[in-house]
């Protein structure tokens, strides 16, 4: 663990990330857990898009004309792509979310959800997250682990140098996980997910594929022990038939 | 950008507010223009912004190819998402940079954990290939405002923010390279930009 991480989740300094979120300068977590921030504190919204205002007067600096032929190129391609239709004005609350959570609480977790959106590259223009209202379950439930306030993140390189990175939040009982550029299973293979119980024993808490990955895990993650992740036959297994190629434990939270 | 271009460089003049906001008014037009499916209007402001877009791109990721390949990318996102910009959240170009800027950074640090030594070993050695752009550079009058503004800044505010817009470092590394603690760090990147902001008089 970084002391980025103690910085967002021990002090309340989050509001002076502005300036870093403004150019960029954050890791995909960091950014994910300021714009679940965002979401919910209009000073620093505001701060933010003048603070992106400012940065972009520093491309002033840069100019350089392209290459005529990336004009044709540009001009090519836009004939083969449909431009999105206007976001309705006003949000009705997407399926999935409680009906009885404060607005507030709500705009927050959709921010975030689209934030997770953004991240797991589903196309999302993350510029200005918190105008993102699409949303299904499984994302807010993601979205409130990755924003709660005893949110623990247990990180670990994998062979190959894939990152995985496992967010907990004991308060939501729930975790997830994070995969950046983890090579695909074998054919005929799938990773799984294991949350170790109490007791050592490994339970099934998903599968998932290669590649970058937001991933949800299923079962009871405030008492568990660790979070493994496994190479299994396609279709998972109910309990492990390899050794982890990962294991993250619970008892190593530096947060 | 031919409205910027168009007023030597030289002393700040009094009337500068008025070429920038035409030519802010008219990308907004252009941008909405361009969410109609209004081709020859999105022509228009490829031609308004390109130079900045790829330079900006260019300035981050160094590599020629790779920078072609973003900016294209760059003006096909606007193009799918002109009807999700929003005026009252910012400028169109702002916007516009903003997004090329997320994207320059994430190709660079992506190539980075795909070869870090090589990608290291680039980024730690930086060629000076911007040289011919300095010319192009000091005509654009607001380009002289930016670099008065830069100027202005205490070395350690430029650096950190020069070493995250343009380095597109995260603000820990930006930390471990000038020997600072990350909160340090962080502050100074923030700091710098709201002098940036307020020398620039970037509306609020």
């Amino acid at each position: 663990m970084n002391d980025t991480t103690n910085d967002l989740m021990n002090d309340g300094s989050i509001h002076a990330l502005s300036g870093a979120y403004a150019v960029d300068a954050l890791d995909d977590l960091d950014r994910l857990r300021f714009e679940a921030h965002l979401a919910g504190c209009a000073d620093c919204r505001a701060e933010v898009q003048s603070l992106q205002e400012a940065a972009a007067r520093l491309a002033e600096t840069t100019a350089v004309a392209p290459p005529p032929a990336l004009r044709d190129r540009v001009l090519a391609d836009i004939t083969r792509v449909r431009p999105l239709p206007p976001e309705e004005p006003a949000r009705q609350p997407a399926p999935g979310v409680p009906g009885h959570l404060k607005p507030r609480r709500h705009w927050r977790m959709l921010a975030a959800a689209a934030a997770v959106l953004a991240l797991v590259g589903i196309g999302t223009v993350a510029t200005q997250p918190w105008d993102h209202g699409s949303s299904h379950g499984q994302l807010d439930v993601a979205a409130r682990v990755l924003a709660a306030k005893d949110a623990q993140r247990f990180s670990s390189t994998l062979p190959g140098g894939a990152q995985a990175t496992v967010v907990r939040s004991p308060s939501q009982g729930r975790a997830v996980i994070l995969t950046r550029k983890m090579r695909p299973a074998p054919d005929g293979k799938v990773y799984e997910l294991w949350l170790q119980a109490p007791s050592g024993r490994m339970l099934p808490a998903g599968l998932m594929r290669g590649g970058n990955r937001e991933v949800l895990l299923r079962g009871d993650a405030a008492t568990a022990k660790a979070v493994g992740i496994t190479v299994e036959p396609a279709g998972g297994s109910a309990q492990p038939t390899s050794a982890p190629i990962a294991l993250l434990g619970f008892d190593k939270a530096s947060a | 950008m031919s409205p910027l271009r168009s007023v030597p460089a030289g002393d700040p003049s009094p009337d500068r507010e008025g070429d920038p906001t035409r030519l802010a008014d008219l990308l907004v037009e252009l941008l909405a223009r361009s969410a109609r499916g209004d081709e020859a209007a999105f022509a228009e402001l490829y031609d308004a912004t390109a130079s900045r877009v790829h330079g900006l791109v260019l300035r981050v990721l160094r590599d020629l190819a790779q920078s072609e390949e973003v900016t294209q990318e760059v003006f096909l996102e606007v193009w799918r998402t002109a009807s999700r910009f929003q005026q009252h959240r910012g400028s169109a170009v702002s916007w516009l940079l903003t997004m090329a800027h997320r994207r320059a950074v994430d190709r660079v640090r992506s190539a980075e954990s795909a070869s870090r030594n090589e990608t290291t070993y680039h980024r730690q050695n930086p060629e000076v290939e911007h040289d011919a752009t300095v010319e192009q550079v000091e005509a654009s009058l607001e380009a002289r405002r930016v670099h008065d503004a830069l100027q202005a800044l205490t070395d350690v505010q430029r650096q950190a923010l020069e070493l995250a817009y343009f380095g597109g470092y995260t603000h820990t590394e930006v930390a471990r390279m000038l020997e600072l603690p990350v909160g340090t760090a962080k502050t100074r990147i923030r700091d710098g930009l709201i002098r940036m902001r307020d020398a620039m008089g970037v509306a609020q």
